[in-house]
């Protein structure tokens, strides 16, 4: 592999390269916030020292909407179709982590096939989230037909939640005390149909993209997370289990019928950006496993919401709470804190794409060439509007 | 580098000969799925404008807006929902908590239109759309409860145990049962409008959610001065217009206030209410201790009006305390009423009657104005033969003597027929039940019909009373016994009027019974008495159908009086006259204070 000469590269005062731009030696380049390389609106501020990156800088603030500020002027209620936009390719999460912590604080308890359905909404959403992820890894690498098949199933699995939940993207469906409607008849059946369909399309991605030596010669070696970047940051999901941590909250700490399904930790050791793909290709796959087993498992009915207080009058005694769940990019969390009043105190939405956007991304993005920065980028998979709630 | 990962990436040519995945869209269209959360359609004769859609709406897309012919006299604002699709989420919210079911979304798609000034702001049932026939599409799954449906039930002596005594029945809520059941109420206010005092009823159950009773007493007394009363026998038509009644039990309101109420001591009212009377110098009579009476007395207070309030009987309260047993409606509420009032300076002549003991000359030439409201006391007649016979008696006389000496059997014997279908018939039933009398109702028209509160027909039929409907009764003939008589009674068929209207019963000649009890109790009804009209003042008063004419401040022909009670309003229930007090107590204040008014005669 061609290595750089280092020599002209600047020094590092306190942590930080000290970089004189009027030198000419640096140029520096805005990667985003338009750049179809960058997971959503983003933009890394980088400076280069040839083609090579010798500082870069996360920015983001082009999504803000201040979710969690517009929660503590909202009731309980209100604040339900607000969560699920805080990460917009995965609303089930923040549905799920919401309704959690709120019956956690109420005290209610959800009835049986509330917690099948929710378990079969939040694999499915991670299914779906995986296919977009496969389809931008390959196109941030100049694959493009790979993202059309995989986003045309995306869309498959979104008619399935179309028909669950009344809605494509925004599904707004967990809700507090359990969730809206049981699933339609005839839904399994359909459902194995689209399974069927997508893993016979991620075996044509296997064959295309993770046996193709232009995709292994860009991502093996790129963008390595460090053992001790990882507790450092606080690497979680597929990106901690690619360097051979076994980090899974669905298994470490099981919520809803997670203790009921049958899988195990998904583990790379390489941890470049190429094992993390392979982890997620590999969890892709588990999920549709998974919601095989969850379709299979449940019962046929059962009733699917339990009555909460009026939610037009609904007071919360007060509390704290933490409810988390693993979303396809690792432990996803909501913090909430309730006064006795019908609004909550303070929410606090953890997604992972904090720490791996801004802390981790600026250190792997150091002496990485310029054209792989979109493919590392999105392999560490993070999602803005969970960076700025 | 693996030869395998040269040549396995042209397997992508193998798909370049599959079908495309995607429709020709317009040529191939695909319907949203039946759950769809689509465009909005409303069901504008289902709506009744309760505004809870509005309330829930996060985004603040949903405004109240009036629309024509809506008929707004039963339950209905008269305002429908109207949506901005530049805000709207389609949460469904909206749906979820849409008190009737009326709103929902459609599985409509997209909005194509060519009309340049068609915005996306509409009124969904109103404003015609291209998907308002579609059937499919978000509405709430059974099962999915946001709003409580159901009402706490309130516990009351068991029905075996009820008959034995005149304590009363209902125990009132528990704190825990107030809140749950404060918390059901949506805020909607539909109930304003029905109830004839207009009580501010969202903000009192507010209060109680808040636990903060004495703005909730503040509340209460701003429009009626006896909450304990109404909190346990109004009628509460506020329930039947709950938004909430539509698809579970409505709120219960009348349980709720006398909650309120019932925290609050007797003699801490005061300072609950924290109220000052002020003094003009006008001097205002009123005749009759009734709801409609005490309600003036205290609104003229408010106003600065010196009250006296003249009372041919020994106690305040009027048909609530000698109409109304015990065990409904106990004295000692009725005196926490009076006696507050008693403290707002109302003056009180009790054993002063009206006509015998005073004249009404002589009150309408020493007061600047005169207030009555004297009740509807004599009975009506069954009008069939033998009905002269001793031992039939007047419903109202029974209950007065239950009230004046309840020791005492109010001579009913041990075996009652009680003719009437309305709460007196009621109360007549389970007084006699409480003097160990076996007792019979006779009702002309079916159960349903009864004008009677629903609770009162099921606590009847609860406590044993035997309930014969669709029977007339023919006549009354003397038995062997003197002390008994008999009931001549013919079932009836319901029969429907040629030209529509309600179904009249019609005696089957061939299905005659006679049945003999120690006594009938009639309870049909009632109508006012004027005897202590005289003279010019009897010319000039002018009546209708036994009832007295007013103007909306309850004026009446004669400038200086004025009228209120069951003997100016067709409901004839406490809530009315409290109503009629108070509106009679600012056209007394109109009449006497704003000489230009052009409403009142001078």
């Amino acid at each position: 592999m061609f290595t750089p000469d280092r020599s002209k590269y600047p020094k590092h005062v306190n942590g930080r390269p000290e970089i004189d731009l009027s030198s000419g030696k640096y140029t520096k380049v805005w990667h985003g916030p338009q750049h179809p390389g960058i997971t959503g609106n983003m933009a890394l501020e980088i400076t280069l020292c040839g083609d090579e990156v010798v500082e870069s800088i996360t920015h983001v603030g082009y999504l803000h909407r201040g979710f969690e500020k517009l929660m503590e002027r909202r009731t309980f209620i209100q604040c339900f179709p607000i969560v699920c936009r805080i990460a917009v390719p995965e609303p089930a999460f923040n549905e799920y982590c919401f309704s959690a912590a709120l019956e956690e604080l109420s005290d209610i308890e959800i009835p049986e096939q509330a917690q099948w359905l929710r378990t079969f909404n939040l694999e499915l959403m991670r299914l779906s989230s995986f296919l977009m992820w496969i389809g931008g890894m390959a196109g941030a690498l100049g694959q493009g037909t790979i993202g059309q098949w995989c986003v045309t199933h995306r869309d498959y699995v979104a008619d399935l939640f179309e028909e669950m939940t009344g809605g494509r993207i925004y599904h707004m469906y967990m809700l507090p005390g359990g969730v809206r409607a049981p699933l339609p008849p005839g839904f399994k059946e359909r459902a194995f149909k689209v399974f069927d369909g997508i893993e016979k399309m991620l075996d044509a991605v296997d064959k295309v993209l993770y046996n193709n030596y232009v995709f292994k010669q860009r991502t093996q070696g790129l963008g390595i997370i460090t053992r001790d970047m990882i507790e450092r940051y606080g690497v979680v999901g597929p990106n901690a289990r690619a360097c051979g941590v076994k980090r899974d909250v669905r298994l470490d700490e099981p919520y809803v019928k997670y203790d009921e399904l049958d899988f195990d930790y998904v583990t790379a050791n390489a941890s470049d950006a190429y094992a993390r793909a392979v982890c997620r290709f590999e969890e892709t796959l588990q999920s549709i496993d998974l919601c095989r087993q969850v379709l299979n498992k449940m019962p046929k009915d059962g009733p699917f919401h339990t009555k909460t207080p009026n939610v037009m009058n609904w007071k919360v005694a007060p509390g704290e709470t933490y409810a988390k769940a693993e979303c396809t990019r690792g432990e996803y969390g909501f913090y909430m804190v309730t006064d006795g009043s019908d609004k909550p105190r303070r929410v606090h939405a953890r997604g992972p794409s904090m720490t791996h956007a801004i802390c981790l991304m600026e250190q792997l993005a150091i002496n990485t060439n310029v054209s792989d920065i979109a493919g590392l980028m999105v392999s560490i998979h993070t999602y803005p509007p969970e960076v700025e709630r | 580098m693996k030869l395998k990962d040269v040549i396995s990436p042209f397997y992508v040519w193998k798909r370049a000969f599959e079908k495309p995945y995607t429709n020709t869209n317009p040529l191939e269209t695909r319907d949203g799925s039946a759950n769809y959360r689509g465009f909005h359609a409303n069901d504008i004769e289902m709506c009744i404008g309760c505004g809870t859609c509005e309330a829930v709406c996060q985004n603040a897309a949903i405004d109240m807006v009036p629309v024509e012919g809506v008929d707004t006299t039963m339950s209905d604002s008269g305002l429908r929902p109207k949506i901005d699709y530049g805000r709207c989420c389609w949460c469904a919210l909206c749906v979820d908590v849409c008190t009737t079911a009326s709103l929902r979304l459609t599985n409509e798609y997209t909005w194509f239109s060519s009309d340049k000034d068609e915005d996306f702001r509409f009124i969904p049932g109103i404003d015609k759309k291209s998907w308002d026939d579609n059937e499919l599409g978000y509405r709430r799954h059974e099962g999915l409860e946001l709003l409580d449906y159901k009402r706490q039930a309130m516990d009351h002596i068991p029905f075996e145990d009820s008959t034995k005594s005149f304590i009363e029945m209902f125990h009132g809520y528990s704190a825990k049962q107030a809140k749950l059941e404060a918390e059901r109420c949506v805020d909607c206010g539909l109930c304003i409008a029905k109830c004839p005092a207009h009580m501010d009823i969202p903000e009192y159950i507010k209060a109680i959610r808040d636990g903060d009773f004495e703005l909730g007493a503040k509340i209460l007394y701003a429009t009626n001065p006896m909450p304990a009363t109404c909190g346990r026998i109004c009628t509460h038509l506020c329930e039947t217009v709950c938004s909430i009644g539509v698809q579970g039990d409505p709120v219960a309101i009348r349980w709720l206030k006398r909650y309120i109420i019932d925290q609050i001591e007797p003699g801490d009212l005061k300072d609950a209410l924290g109220e000052i009377f002020p003094d003009n110098g006008k001097k205002v009579a009123i005749i009759g201790a009734g709801p409609g009476g005490l309600s003036a007395a205290y609104y003229l207070r408010q106003l600065g009006y010196s009250t006296t309030i003249y009372e041919g009987r020994e106690a305040a309260g009027g048909m609530i305390r000698y109409g109304v047993p015990e065990y409904r409606m106990p004295y000692d509420q009725i005196d926490k009423e009076t006696n507050y009032l008693k403290e707002c300076g109302v003056e009180f002549k009790f054993n002063t009657y009206v006509g015998r003991d005073i004249q009404l000359e002589n009150l309408m030439d020493d007061y600047d104005a005169v207030y009555f409201s004297v009740g509807l006391t004599i009975p009506y007649g069954l009008g069939i033969e033998g009905e002269e016979h001793p031992r039939v008696l007047s419903g109202l006389q029974v209950l007065d003597d239950a009230t004046e000496r309840v020791e005492e059997n109010p001579n009913i014997g041990k075996s009652v027929a009680v003719i009437g279908g309305g709460n007196v018939a009621m109360d007549c039933c389970r007084v006699s039940k409480r003097y160990d009398a076996d007792v019979h109702l006779y009702y002309r028209r079916r159960i349903s019909e009864m004008p009677a509160d629903s609770d009162e027909i099921h606590e009847s039929q609860g406590e044993g009373v035997v309930f014969h409907t669709q029977a007339i009764p023919v006549r009354v003939e003397p038995a062997d016994n003197p002390n008994q008589v008999k009931l001549v009674w013919g079932e009836a068929e319901m029969v429907t009027p040629k030209d529509g209207g309600r179904p009249r019963p019609v005696l089957q000649e061939d299905k005659i019974h006679t049945d003999t009890f120690d006594c009938i109790i009639k309870a049909i009804g009632q109508e006012g008495n004027y005897e202590f009209f005289t003279g010019e003042y009897k010319e000039k008063l002018e009546t209708k159908w036994g009832k007295i004419i007013h103007n909306e401040y309850m004026q009446t022909s004669i400038p200086k009086l004025f009228v209120g009670g069951d003997i100016a309003n067709p409901q004839a229930d406490a809530i009315s006259a409290i109503a009629d007090g108070h509106l009679a107590a600012k056209g007394i204040d109109l009449f006497l204070l704003h000489p230009d008014d052009k409403q009142m005669k001078k």
